[in-house]
Parts: C-alpha cells; structure tokens; sequence
C-alpha cells in the first residue's frame, strides 16, 4: 500500500472505532461523563473497566458510525471539554492508581470559534503537560487517524502502539500539499514526505510498536501484559522514562 | 532583497534592510502613511502615525526586554537537518536563513531584567514564520532544563505559525517535549512568564505558549490554535469582529494581561520583584 492508501484505510468509515475497540479488550465498561467545568463531549468517550485481571481508566476518541452518531460524536473531533474530560479521569486513573489506556482516532481537535474561545489551545497543552507527569502507567493506541495536536494530546504515554493500517501526522496531507504545492492534487507525495505510517514512524523511534490487524483478536492480552511491565516499574522510574522517551525526539 | 524606490512595502523586511533603510520610510501596513524607519525604531517598531505593531526580531526583542549587555546566548551553533528528506527543505531553511540572519526560530539565553537573572527565549517570525522543528524544540527544552536546575525564572517570547511540516512528527513530538520540560521547571516551585505576540498559532498555541505562570500578550496579536482560514472553511461563515485577537482571548480567559511594547520590560520587571528575584 502507498502511504497516501494507508491514510484513506485509517479514514474508512468500515473501519472499527474505539467503541469496538473497548468491546473487544475492556470488561465492564463503565462511561462516566463530564469535564466538570463546561460540559460533556461525546466526541470523546471514557470510564472505567478491566483489562485482564486490572481495573483501568480508559479514554477513546469515537468517530461513530451511523450518520446520527457521527453527528453525536462530531466526527471524532474533540472540544476542549472532551480534552477536559479525558484529564478529569487521568487525574482520577493516578488518585486510584488505575493505568490509563488511550484509543486515538481523530482527523484533528476542532476547529470553531466555540472551541477556541473555550482554550482549545490551552485544553490540549494541559494534557500534554499533565500526562508528561501522571503517577500511573499511560498506553496510547492510534487505531486510525492520528490527527495532529488533537491526537498528540492523548498520545503523550509510557507506550505508543499504532495499528499498522493508521497514520499519525502533524498535519494532513492535504493541507501540506495545499500549503506547499498549493495544490491538494499532491496530497500522495505530502503523505510520503510527511513520513506518517505506523511502519516509517517506528523506523524513526517515535513509536514502541506497529500492531498488525490479524493481532487485533488477541490484543486484550498483548495489553494486558503491557499494563503488567509498566506496573512493575517503581512510579519515580515510570514518570522519568516517560520523560526521556520524549525528551530524546528529534536529538 | 528589493530595494529600488523611496517606499519599501514592509512589515517583517524592516529590520531585514538594515543600516541601508536608516534614512529611508516605509509604507505601514495599516494607516499606508508613510513613516520613516528611524521614527518607527525609536518608538519600540511601532507606527507614530496609527499605532500599528511592526513585527520584531527575535534578537532586538531580547535587546528591548532586558539589562544592556546582560544577554550570554546558549546553543547558537544549533542547526537543522532534513531528518526526513523532506523535499525542498534544504532551500527553504537557506532562505528561512538568509531574511531572519538567524541560525534557527528561536534565540535561548541567560540575562537580566532590572538586575535579577533570568533565562529568556524568543521565537523569530522570520525563520520560516516561527515553525517549531526538533531544533527549536531542543533549545527550548534545554533552556527549561538549564533554568530548573538553577532555580531561574523563564520568560518567553511566542511568535509562531505552529509545529514545523517538513519535519513531521518528530516536530509535532516537539510539544510533547516541550511541555514536559515545563511541567518540571513548574513542579520546583519556578516562574515562567510569557509573551504573546503576533501571531501565536498552532501548535505552540496548544503547548508552552499556554502553559505559563502568568500569560502576556501584545495589543492585537493573533492567539488561537486553528488558522482562521481553516476555521471559515470549516463552518462556512465570517469570523466574528476581533476573534483570536489578544483582548478578546483575555475576555475568554486565557491571558492575564495585554501590555503595550514601551511598558513590557518594566512590567517583568515589576513580577519579578513581585516574585522575590
Ligand atoms: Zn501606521
């Protein structure tokens, strides 16, 4: 597959979102809603369940699948609340030492003028800075489409795996080719520059693992025994390998 | 660079003419009178005529923030690579190059202000419109390290379109670093202000530029995470009279204070002390 394939697959409407996701690995689900200060965004949906033998917090972006829930969910592009919400229970994974497991899936935070006027920027610069120092074991999985900084803000984990037909990109393909080439016609070669796949982004050391879709049946036990390495780590060496994870990007 | 005619059409190529224009005028951008260019230097690059902001580079605006030859740079040597092989990367950065007469999107050092020591960093809108690469990520990172470890105040300057494309994610992981380290320079109990200034987009907007101590802005600088273009297209409609300007984003909530040019290095001067530096 072309990279610029591989970016339509992760956008496929056929495709499983985080709801199936949670149905297949997480045991007794239970959503909890609400960021408390504003309202509830159904574009991120999160609670609290069992993986293996381990309650955890899990927080998914929804796409949705229906014309009715896609609309309900707002296409998988979170508000700042939905931002809010996702580090509301985070907090809450870290008071009852829960681990936190994310599923990502969005085309980018939203744009509009509600979401910036409520501080998208700010909701999503809270996570990054809140979840770089989260006293609980953070696994993020990117299922589909890794949009940007609205997927970055649920990314910044112990562990991030990615599907190996998603993608992660700081920025469309479209849009680059638009910005660059002035042209959304190029949008195949932005997507092979931007070096966006599962498979080229862990080439580069910035993800801990491509899982491959016939790996999908069993990935309530590969998370399982993920969750189990991290808590056997001590909290102060968990926080600081999180920390060099991030800090050795780029240098 | 062109440099034919009395008028120059300028906003960021006023400080990028030099000595050359010292004598010249330029026509601003907002009233189209025009000004000369030693007027506007005087008066911190600001219209006499209309009060319109011209944009600052990064070195002068570390000049007009802190103590004469207070200012000792740190990691000036850095530079970019085309980690990616991102295609016409090279060029752009010889160019990004060229107009800023900078090495990179952002200057890190330590200085003063009104005698108490400080680390300071300003972005450059000039280097490929303030885009974060790996570069300046590191160098903001390393700065945050550096003044965690001495217990020193960071003040910050933001101008930037956001996170770098041809870089890809390992650009857009930048925030991600970024963020941590000010996390840690946060959790010692440290002071981190900073200056918004125009615009301030993207994902710097979604990072550091949202996670001081006390957030300042310029009068009129453009705050937001998403291009207002990308905004209009999405949703179809006019933006609204002042969206994303400075003081509607303080009517919102999230700036503590617009501060006019002439005032800002006696105002940091002013929480500094405040602070106990
Ligand atoms: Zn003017």
């Amino acid at each position: 597959m072309k990279d610029y394939d591989i970016v339509k697959a992760a956008r496929s409407e056929l495709r499983f979102t985080s709801v199936d996701f949670i149905g297949l690995t997480v045991k007794d689900f239970t959503e909890l809603h609400g960021d408390r200060l504003f309202g509830e965004d159904r574009a991120v949906i999160a609670g609290i369940g069992r993986i293996g033998d381990t309650a955890v917090t899990v927080i998914g972006i929804e796409k949705g699948k229906s014309t009715e829930e896609r609309i309900e969910h707002n296409f998988g592009s979170a508000m700042p609340e939905g931002y809010r919400k996702a580090l509301r229970l985070m907090k809450q994974a870290e008071k009852f030492q829960r681990p936190v497991i994310c599923f990502v899936d969005t085309a980018g935070a939203y744009c509009g003028i509600n979401a910036e006027e409520r501080g998208q920027g700010r909701a999503i610069a809270e996570c990054l800075a809140e979840m770089s120092d989260l006293k609980t074991p953070i696994l993020s999985i990117v299922i589909g489409e890794g949009g940007s900084g609205g997927a970055l803000a649920l990314s910044h984990a112990d562990r991030i795996w990615m599907l190996e037909d998603a993608y992660f990109s700081v920025v469309s393909p479209e849009s680059c080719a638009n910005i660059l080439w002035k042209t959304p016609e190029r949008a195949d070669a932005a997507a092979e520059a931007l070096g966006l796949t599962a498979a080229r982004l862990y080439e580069l050391g910035l993800i801990d693992r491509v899982v491959r879709c016939d790996e999908i049946p069993e990935l309530e036990k590969r998370i399982a025994e993920q969750i189990r390495e991290l808590q056997g780590l001590s909290v102060e060496t968990l926080v600081s390998q999180r920390y060099r994870k991030f800090r050795k990007v780029g240098y | 660079m062109e440099l034919k005619g009395l008028f120059l059409k300028a906003n960021n190529e006023l400080e990028n003419t030099g000595n050359l224009l010292k004598s010249r005028r330029v026509i601003c951008r907002k009233c189209a009178k025009p000004v000369s260019v030693a007027r506007i230097r005087k008066n911190s690059f600001i219209c006499p005529e209309c009060g319109h902001y011209f944009q600052v580079r990064a070195r002068r605006r570390i000049l007009m923030l802190t103590d004469k030859r207070s200012f000792m740079e740190m990691d000036r040597e850095m530079e970019s690579r085309n980690i990616l092989g991102f295609p016409g990367y090279e060029e752009k950065l010889s160019a990004a190059k060229e107009k800023s007469r900078e090495t990179e999107g952002v200057i890190c050092g330590e200085a003063s202000i009104g005698g108490s020591r400080v680390c300071i960093f300003a972005m450059d809108g000039n280097f490929m419109m303030g885009s974060m690469g790996a570069v300046v990520g590191e160098k903001i990172t390393r700065l945050f390290e550096y003044a965690t470890d001495r217990h020193l105040p960071v003040i910050g300057v933001t101008v930037s379109g956001g996170a770098r494309m041809q870089e890809g994610m390992v650009s857009l992981m930048q925030m991600s670093k970024i963020s941590a380290a000010v996390k840690r320079h946060d959790n010692q109990g440290n002071l981190y202000i900073v200056l918004l200034t125009n615009p301030t987009t993207g994902g710097v907007d979604a990072s550091f530029a949202m996670l001081g101590d006390i957030t300042l802005a310029e009068p009129g600088a453009r705050v937001g995470f998403a291009g207002p273009r990308v905004i209009e297209k999405t949703l179809n409609q006019k933006l609204p009279e002042g969206f994303q300007k400075a003081e509607r984003v303080l009517e919102c909530g999230f700036i503590d204070a617009i501060v006019p040019r002439q005032e800002q290095k006696e105002y940091l001067d002013r929480l500094l002390k405040l602070h106990g530096f």
